[in-house]
């Protein structure tokens, strides 16, 4: 399943990385300054931190969807460019990008397809994913037939669906209500276990991170970087009664208090982050 | 979408309805205020020539007809071909979308005047050439729109899976552009039809639907001129239905049945 | 892509078309040609094709041998005529396609009702109907007021420019955010009041393209109404009778022709004008 380059390397390794946009000009942005990060293999980690602390701009440089202004990322022991043509890692997004003109199945079945897989591998790999997110009722479905919840289950079946050994995700339950959230990450942390795949998580809910997460990289903006990581040590097995457990507690009151530590007289109070407080 | 004959009933009787009501209203007026047929013809009298004039009707039918379907077909054709070239290379959009914003802009059927002159008198050439380009522009706009309008999410994924510029376009944006393609249809058929007649008006062969209603109009045989109307309008339905048929027969997944803007 | 580029593309791309046109000229068949059987190459020769400094040197000259007046004059007022008969006929269009919007928004029923045959009357040739308003017209007896024989021609491009109108504006009015008509019923605000505070702002962003449609749908039918109602004095008249000198005069039709386009130029342009103005306050919409 994982194909690490060699026993001990990094899945992930994050050295000096800056991301300047529209670098120059007046209206220059330092969405990411001078960032380190390692992630060994199994790992989940997760990026936290108010808007603009650069938290997607490190997951798509990660995942090579935009070229750093300085610094280097190394995935798989590659560089982030060779990982991404060699397809070692799957991502999945806020919004679920799943193509209305196909089925359930034939959507998990795309990163096959562009692998060359054969028609009868792709489909049984493709259904065994969707037995995994619990979705076999729903193989010859349409997108737009299924919930929110179930549709970001087909994206993660076909994040996974090439068993990758690392899985990006930028904020994948963002749109979802609170109790189908709480349930997909009880799932998703029991499908990346079932598959020991390193997973680098986006996300701006505390207990959301603390929850999935062995290590929670706490971020700050302006300019982008990170300030603390705290270790979460919950243990490897993780169920609906951690969530009310007096360590799950205490664990999310370290990472808030890290995200307060934050300079407060820099930044502008975010009405989202007032609101949890209360 | 499966509707039950309840459903069906209550989205047909208003139309039916008003349709009923109109014809009544027009054909008692022309009884009670005894109006003559020059001035306006009662639905009885159209019916009666539509009746009489049946095969030569449907022949001048077969003639508009024709060339609105050549003309669709071509048209499509290359509007497709060419809202592919658009998509892939910017600088033909560059080009072309003035060019094309502006010829909307214009009478464009004006050009029939043109075009008779560039071909022998008893060709169809002109009417054909002249619907060709009206449909070309319909199909071109909504399918480079479909084709490069795609989510940005789509591209990051495809971006994330290494995917080439010819993947991406088999892949996502010619599926993507598929219901574009039937909402140009959709327009582009009854245009085909009211293309194919207007062109007559300017010469050439007088053997169409628009010639005939000039003819008998000239001619103050008013409810002959308005049973080839009926022709016209029957067509015109004709192929707007056909175009709506072929979006439900060849979309899949129920896609027919959502709503895309059209331009 | 800026404004200023998109002009300079444009006039590239009318350089370009007059290129490929005397391209052909030099390569194409003198006297038209078959492909596969088909008749479908037009006539390379000069007095099928005139050549594109023929057509534009025209405009200098008379009209006939008895006139003195450059034909560009001609053609110009000829535009300026049914230009402003294709005003009056948009301005007509458009309140009669507001009204009727406003109608079908408000009772469903109507709009069941009336929308198929509302889309079937654009079917209607224009030519069955230009006779019909004529005599109507020609009946009308108010007052002291006569029936202009312009008004026929507006009436025709009225006819066209409604719908457009009327389906974008319905379109428009029933695609209000659900939340804000909620907020007005909070208010207790009338049907009429939502419609003007709510409604008809909301649904300028689906009109603006509607009305575009709509001046050139005015245009084409005080056009067509022109030549079939034989109303002197436009643009329409001057093409029809272009074209019967084709023979003797092939770049006189041209003259006309282009002066049509120049004319539905003009009004594209005075509608994205008040579209502009209209919705200035608006975000833009990302349309690249």
């Amino acid at each position: 399943m994982s194909s690490s380059a060699l026993e001990g390397a990094n899945a992930v390794e994050v050295r000096g990385l800056s991301k300047v946009f529209n670098a120059g000009r007046q209206d220059a942005v330092e969405a990411l300054l001078d960032t380190d990060l390692m992630i060994r293999p199994g790992e989940f980690v997760s990026l936290i931190g108010p808007s603009g602390c650069g938290k997607s701009t490190q997951l798509r440089l990660i995942a090579n969807l935009t070229e750093p202004t300085t610094g280097t990322v190394l995935v798989n022991g590659k560089a982030a460019r060779a990982a991404r043509l060699d397809q070692d890692y799957g991502m999945a997004f806020q919004q679920a990008g799943l193509f209305e003109w196909r089925s359930v199945t034939k959507n998990v079945e795309l990163p096959l397809e562009l692998k060359g897989w054969d028609k009868a591998r792709r489909r049984s790999r493709a259904l065994e994913m969707l037995d995994l997110v619990k979705l076999s009722e729903f193989v010859d479905h349409f997108p737009w037939q299924l919930s929110g919840g179930m549709q970001q289950r087909v994206a993660i079946a076909r994040a996974l669906a090439a068993h990758p050994p690392l899985l990006l995700m930028d904020e994948p339950f963002g749109a979802l209500d609170e109790m189908t959230r709480e349930h997909m990450q009880t799932e998703l942390l029991r499908i990346c276990g079932e598959t020991s795949t390193t997973v680098v998580f986006v996300t701006h809910s505390i207990p959301e991170a603390v929850f999935l997460s062995t290590r929670v990289v706490v971020m700050s903006p302006r300019p982008g970087r990170i300030t603390e990581v705290v270790d979460v040590d919950l243990g490897p097995d993780r169920g609906v009664d951690t969530r009310e457990t007096e360590a799950f507690f205490a664990k999310v009151t370290e990472v808030r208090e890290a995200l307060r530590g934050i300079q407060p007289a820099d930044v502008e109070p975010d009405i989202e982050q007032v609101a949890e407080e209360l | 979408m499966r509707r039950s004959p309840g459903q069906a009933f209550a989205l047909a009787w208003p139309p039916l309805l008003f349709g009923a009501v109109f014809l009544l209203v027009w054909e008692t007026a022309v009884r009670v205020f005894d109006f003559q047929p020059y001035f306006l013809a009662a639905p009885s009298a159209i019916w009666d020539a539509f009746r009489a004039n049946t095969s030569l009707i449907w022949e001048a039918t077969r003639v508009s007809g024709m060339n609105a379907f050549v003309g669709l077909l071509v048209g499509t054709a290359i509007g497709v071909a060419m809202a592919f070239l658009l998509a892939r290379f910017r600088l033909v959009d560059d080009l072309l979308s003035p060019l094309a914003v502006a010829l909307n802009a214009i009478p464009i059927f004006v050009l029939v005047a043109v075009f008779n002159n560039m071909y022998p008198v008893t060709s169809e050439v002109p009417r054909r050439l002249m619907v060709t380009l009206v449909v070309y522009f319909i199909v071109l706009v909504n399918v480079a729109r479909g084709l490069r309008e795609v989510g940005s999410v789509y591209l990051d994924l495809m971006r994330s899976y290494a995917a080439s510029d010819v993947t991406i376009l088999r892949k996502v944006r010619v599926p993507h552009a598929v219901p574009y393609l039937f909402t140009a249809l959709r327009i582009a058929a009854p245009a085909a039809v009211i293309t194919a007649f207007v062109s007559e008006y300017f010469g050439g062969l007088q053997n169409g639907l628009g010639s005939r209603i000039v003819s008998n109009i000239a001619l103050s045989n008013n409810a002959e001129a308005w049973a080839y109307v009926l022709g016209a309008c029957l067509l015109g339905l004709a192929f707007f239905l056909a175009a709506v048929t072929l979006e439900r027969v060849a979309t899949p997944g129920g896609l027919g049945a959502r709503e895309r803007d059209g331009a | 892509m800026t404004r200023v580029r998109r002009v300079w593309t444009f006039a590239l791309a009318l350089l370009l078309v007059a290129g490929l046109w005397e391209l052909y000229k030099v390569a194409g068949p003198q006297d038209g040609g078959t492909v596969f059987g088909w008749t479908i190459l037009p006539r390379a020769n000069d007095t099928a094709m005139p050549h594109v400094w023929e057509m534009l040197s025209r405009y200098g000259q008379p009209e006939n041998r008895a006139s003195d007046t450059p034909i560009l004059l001609v053609v110009l007022q000829g535009a300026w005529f049914t230009f402003r008969i294709a005003l009056a006929g948009l301005a007509l269009g458009t309140a009669i396609g507001l009204g009727l919007a406003v109608l079908m928004a408000r009772y469903k029923v109507v709009e069941r009702g009336l929308l198929p045959y509302l889309v079937l009357s654009q079917t209607v040739p224009l030519i069955a109907l230009a006779p019909l308003v004529v005599s109507w017209g020609g009946r009308l007896h108010l007052g002291a007021f006569e029936w202009p024989r312009w008004l026929s021609a507006a009436v025709l491009g009225a006819f066209l420019a409604f719908f457009p109108v009327a389906v974008g504006t319905l379109r428009g009015l029933t695609s209000t955010p659900p939340a804000s008509l909620e907020l007005m019923d909070s208010y207790a605000a009338s049907w009429r009041q939502t419609l003007f505070k709510l409604r008809f702002p909301a649904a300028l962003p689906y009109m603006s393209p509607a009305l575009k449609l709509a001046a050139t749908a005015s245009v084409v039918g005080v056009v067509v109404a022109e030549i079939s109602t034989g109303l002197a004095g436009g643009i329409g008249r001057l093409i029809i009778e272009y074209a019967r000198e084709a023979t003797s005069d092939p770049a006189k039709v041209f003259t006309a022709v282009f002066g049509a386009a120049a004319l539905g130029l003009v009004m594209f342009a005075i509608v994205t004008v008040v579209d502009l103005v209209g919705m200035r306050n608006r975000p833009r919409e990302a349309t690249e």
